[in-house]
């Protein structure tokens, strides 16, 4: 339908009928989605600072990388990615060099980009060279897989582009899969880039200059952003939805609302207690969950520093945590428990997996007891108020459980502003907080969150050089079998130790109408509307 | 009249100048990082160190004034990093709706509280006057976000007579060409009477809940401001020697009674427009309130200093604006003084 038909038919009806909106919604045509969120993305490209997750997905839609993940059907139906299996995107095939220390990926030769020029090598050279440069998240994210130096990227013939390892990192391959390592259009990015802005990060910012499955037909920041597809794609099977309108409707019970109306399709974000009780009425509406991998809400105890420097009194606190109330009243069960498991000797390497702790008030008192800590202390218990809607009732719960023991925590709530900050200032007694890392890795998540090498992450400034050893061999490991020993010993040490005490593994819930089809979950947790259609 | 305005608006140029300083200095007082804010999902230290290097936070702050001052002699506001758009464009592009939600809502409030303030005041104790009483009170102890929600959920979801609450269009339909910015306005410049009809029905039910809010001191102190003049003695006069009831009543009465009333439209004219944040989020209309606070709470500098200059300049504005109304209502009231 062309933008005049829209405004012709739109306008009569209005006029005619001054009915209400659902007349629009009845005859909206099969491929065209209106999807509303809280907030959309503040930048069309990933690498500007600032750019925010909604933004995330801008660019897993509108540019390519060279692989993506193969996809998963679990027993119950739902779709995932599988970040075991990389599949082609722009590049048909890829082979590791037999040394090991390099792959080479021949691109599709009929590629192109929205523009119409051809995607070539030089142009994943630039992209890649632009990413590992710019600083800030795209070259720590590059990093993460060991890819670090423009000079690893190796321009072969227009189709052929080779990256040479600088050490084996298992997550070199799939780091290559994700939003970061998307490939602009180099020649049209150069044209617009200036002598202050050499890789032209202030006009991407607001273009799109990439080949992806969607193009952006316009952007309103702070209100909406309209996707057209891209009908030369060839990257991948061309998606169903012909257009993707997505506004920002910032009020969570009016999102609910234009959900069960039937006045939008799908909406990615509303509280826990929605989600839970939209599910529960059933109707029109369904609601897809799946445990966010790699993630976890935790109550974090600064270990560097009395009185959390005692193993005693950490585990005594974890013994005091009333989960079950806390997985009622504050997550509204959208979330699988991250406790009660039999013992602290991890038998698998599944992760996130439940601790042996569960609320024993009396072992608690003996554990303080046995501290020397039997009159217990003060304390504060902070949380990001940007999560207030699960963290307060979380923090309010904890703060009357911890009393019993006689622990007297005051609440400091932070605003979501300060909280990297505060954060980083790393004097913070005990957090509550989230945590969830893009590669599905143990290891990865020990890397940001336990090591002493104290990233933001590692909130609680656990050190510990036994640990950290456990942590590197395992990242490096040569065979599965160590690998898998690794990984054991380190969950059992950190469950052992609990300098955080894992709680709920959180839930990506996504909320749409009944004849919305293809869902599929992704790691970077936001929409692709590439697999989605309408029956 | 011209010079009196001209010197009104030099005048000004102090103020102006005193709202820059000070926006300056209370941003950078925000106990908020902008760099640890934005440095994003796997932030090091040194990620964060990179990022405040490139907002040009590790100079000083003169030196920081300096580089804003420069940009602002150049009308460059600077660049919103949550929302990643130049802030001049964004609050040209965002203010029109406000001004438009504001106007609209002051209209719908006029309509309602002039003839209800000036039929309470002229029979007192009356149920009008009991009615006048009651819609008041609940006007101002009803916050808007709660009027806001509930009449979405009972016209929109529950009858189903209000279009959706998405904002300042449904998504079927395209925004008109910008001319003023304000979508009435332009759909009727250029002439799409369907473009205006869809526009208008987004815009009732946020009009309303403002225009609830603001009814209650036009009301008020239409009433007050109507029984003291009712009660003066030219009034007496006038009924004394036998003019018209409704002569007395509008064109004596009405006529002086309006001057607090102005003074009172001007002040919570500029009240509203900066702080109906709560309706913006509500019916997710893209204002300036909301701008500002989402701009304040990700401690985005650039943003909140473009607003809280817009305002100043505004509220410079409607002030002039509304001594010149005084002069119109009033003769006896000098632009000079």
């Amino acid at each position: 339908m062309k933008r005049r038909d829209f405004l012709q038919t739109g306008s009569a009806a209005a006029v005619a009928a001054t009915l209400p909106l659902e007349v629009f919604a009845q005859t909206r045509p099969k491929d065209v989605l209106v999807a509303a969120n809280e907030f959309g993305p503040n930048s069309l490209d990933i690498h500007t600072v600032g750019a925010n997750r909604p933004s995330y997905a801008v660019s897993w839609m509108c540019y390519d990388r060279l692989m993506t993940f193969g996809k998963k059907t679990l027993p119950d139906g739902q779709v995932m990615y599988d970040y075991t299996k990389l599949e082609p995107e722009l590049a048909e095939s890829w082979a590791v060099a037999k040394d090991g220390n390099s792959v080479t990926f021949k691109l599709r030769k009929n590629a192109k980009f929205h523009d119409g020029t051809p995607i070539t090598a030089k142009d994943v050279k630039w992209s890649f060279d632009r990413a590992v440069t710019v600083g800030g998240f795209p070259s720590f994210q590059m990093k993460a897989g060991s890819l670090e130096d423009p000079k690893q990227f190796v321009v072969v013939d227009d189709h052929t582009f080779r990256v040479d390892f600088l050490r084996r990192d298992k997550l070199s391959m799939n780091d290559m899969a994700v939003p970061v390592a998307s490939v602009f259009n180099s020649e049209l990015v150069k044209k617009n880039a200036t002598a202050q802005d050499p890789w032209g990060l202030n006009w991407t910012r607001n273009n799109v200059a990439g080949g992806g499955a969607f193009k952006v037909e316009s952007w309103k920041p702070g209100q909406e952003i309209i996707y057209v597809r891209n009908d030369d794609w060839k990257n991948g099977p061309l998606p169903k939805l012909k257009r993707v309108i997505q506004r920002d409707i910032p009020n969570a019970g009016n999102r609910r609302a234009l959900l069960v109306k039937g006045d939008i399709d799908i909406t990615y974000t509303l509280p826990p207690k929605d989600f839970s009780e939209v599910a529960k009425e059933g109707g029109n509406v369904k609601v897809n969950s799946l445990p966010i991998e790699n993630a976890l809400w935790y109550l974090g105890m600064l270990s560097n520093k009395a009185p959390f420097n005692n193993p005693k009194v950490r585990q005594a606190v974890a013994y005091a945590v009333p989960y079950d109330k806390l997985y009622d009243s504050a997550l509204y069960g959208r979330g699988a428990k991250m406790y009660g498991a039999a013992t602290n000797d991890v038998k698998t390497i599944a992760w996130p997996q439940p601790t042996a702790y569960k609320n024993d008030i009396a072992k608690a008192k003996a554990l303080m007891a046995e501290a020397g800590m039997a009159n217990g202390f003060e304390t504060t218990l902070s949380f990001d108020l940007g999560n207030a809607t699960v963290s307060e009732p979380m923090a309010i719960l904890i703060q009357e459980s911890l009393a019993s023991i006689g622990i007297k925590a005051t609440i400091n709530k932070v605003p979501g502003a300060n909280w990297r900050a505060a954060l980083l200032k790393k004097d913070m007694p005990m957090v509550i907080n989230r945590f969830g890392g893009w590669l599905n890795f143990p290891e990865y998540f020990f890397f940001w969150c336990y090591h002493g090498q104290n990233a933001v992450f590692n909130t609680m400034s656990y050190q510990n050089d036994k640990l950290d050893k456990m942590i590197t061999n395992a990242r490096f490991a040569e065979s599965k079998a160590i690998y898998d020993g690794e990984v054991k010993a380190m969950l059992r040490l950190a469950y052992e130790e609990v300098p955080r005490i894992p709680l709920f593994q959180p839930l990506q819930d996504v909320a749409m109408q009944k004849n919305v089809m293809g869902y599929m979950y992704w790691f970077h947790l936001e929409p692709d509307y590439r697999q989605l259609y309408k029956s | 009249m011209l010079k009196v305005i001209l010197w009104r608006l030099i005048g000004a140029i102090p103020n102006l100048i005193g709202v820059v300083v000070i926006t300056f200095l209370l941003t950078r007082a925000l106990p908020g990082d902008p760099a640890a804010f934005f440095a994003g999902q796997a932030a090091t230290v040194e990620a964060v160190e990179q990022i405040r290097e490139k907002l040009g936070l590790n100079k000083t702050l003169p030196e920081q004034f300096i580089v804003y001052l420069k940009d602002l002699a150049r009308g460059d506001f600077g660049l919103s990093l949550s929302t990643g758009q130049p802030v001049a464009t964004e609050i040209i592009q965002r203010l029109p709706a406000s001004i438009e939600l504001t106007f609209a809502g002051l209209l719908f409030a006029v309509a309602i509280a002039l003839p209800l303030g000036v039929l309470a005041a002229t029979r007192p104790g009356s149920w009008i006057d009991q009615l006048c009483r009651i819609i008041t009170t609940a006007g101002v102890s009803l916050p808007t976000f709660f009027t806001g929600l509930l009449l979405s959920y009972v016209f929109y979801f529950l009858l189903g007579i209000a279009p959706s609450p998405l904002g300042r269009l449904d998504p079927v339909f395209m925004s008109p060409r910008a001319i003023t910015g304000m979508y009435l306005i332009d759909s009727l410049l250029t002439g799409e009477g369907g473009l205006f009809w869809a526009a208008f029905k987004q815009l009732i039910l946020p009009a309303i809940t403002m225009g609830l809010f603001v009814l209650a001191p036009l009301a008020r102190m239409t009433r007050a401001s109507m029984l003291g003049v009712l009660s003066s003695d030219f009034i007496r006069t006038a009924r004394a020697s036998g003019l018209k009831g409704s002569t007395i009543l509008y064109t004596y009465a009405f006529r002086n009674a309006l001057l607090p009333v102005v003074t009172t439209l001007g002040m919570v004219f500029s009240f509203l427009l900066g702080s109906n944040v709560l309706v913006e989020k509500v019916f997710a209309w893209p204002g300036i309130g909301s701008y500002a606070i989402e701009s304040l709470t990700a401690s985005d500098y650039a943003p909140i200093q473009g607003f809280v200059l817009t305002m100043g300049v505004l509220y410079v504005l409607l002030n002039l604006l509304i001594d010149l109304a005084y002069a119109l209502i009033d003769p006896r009231v000098g632009l000079e003084a």
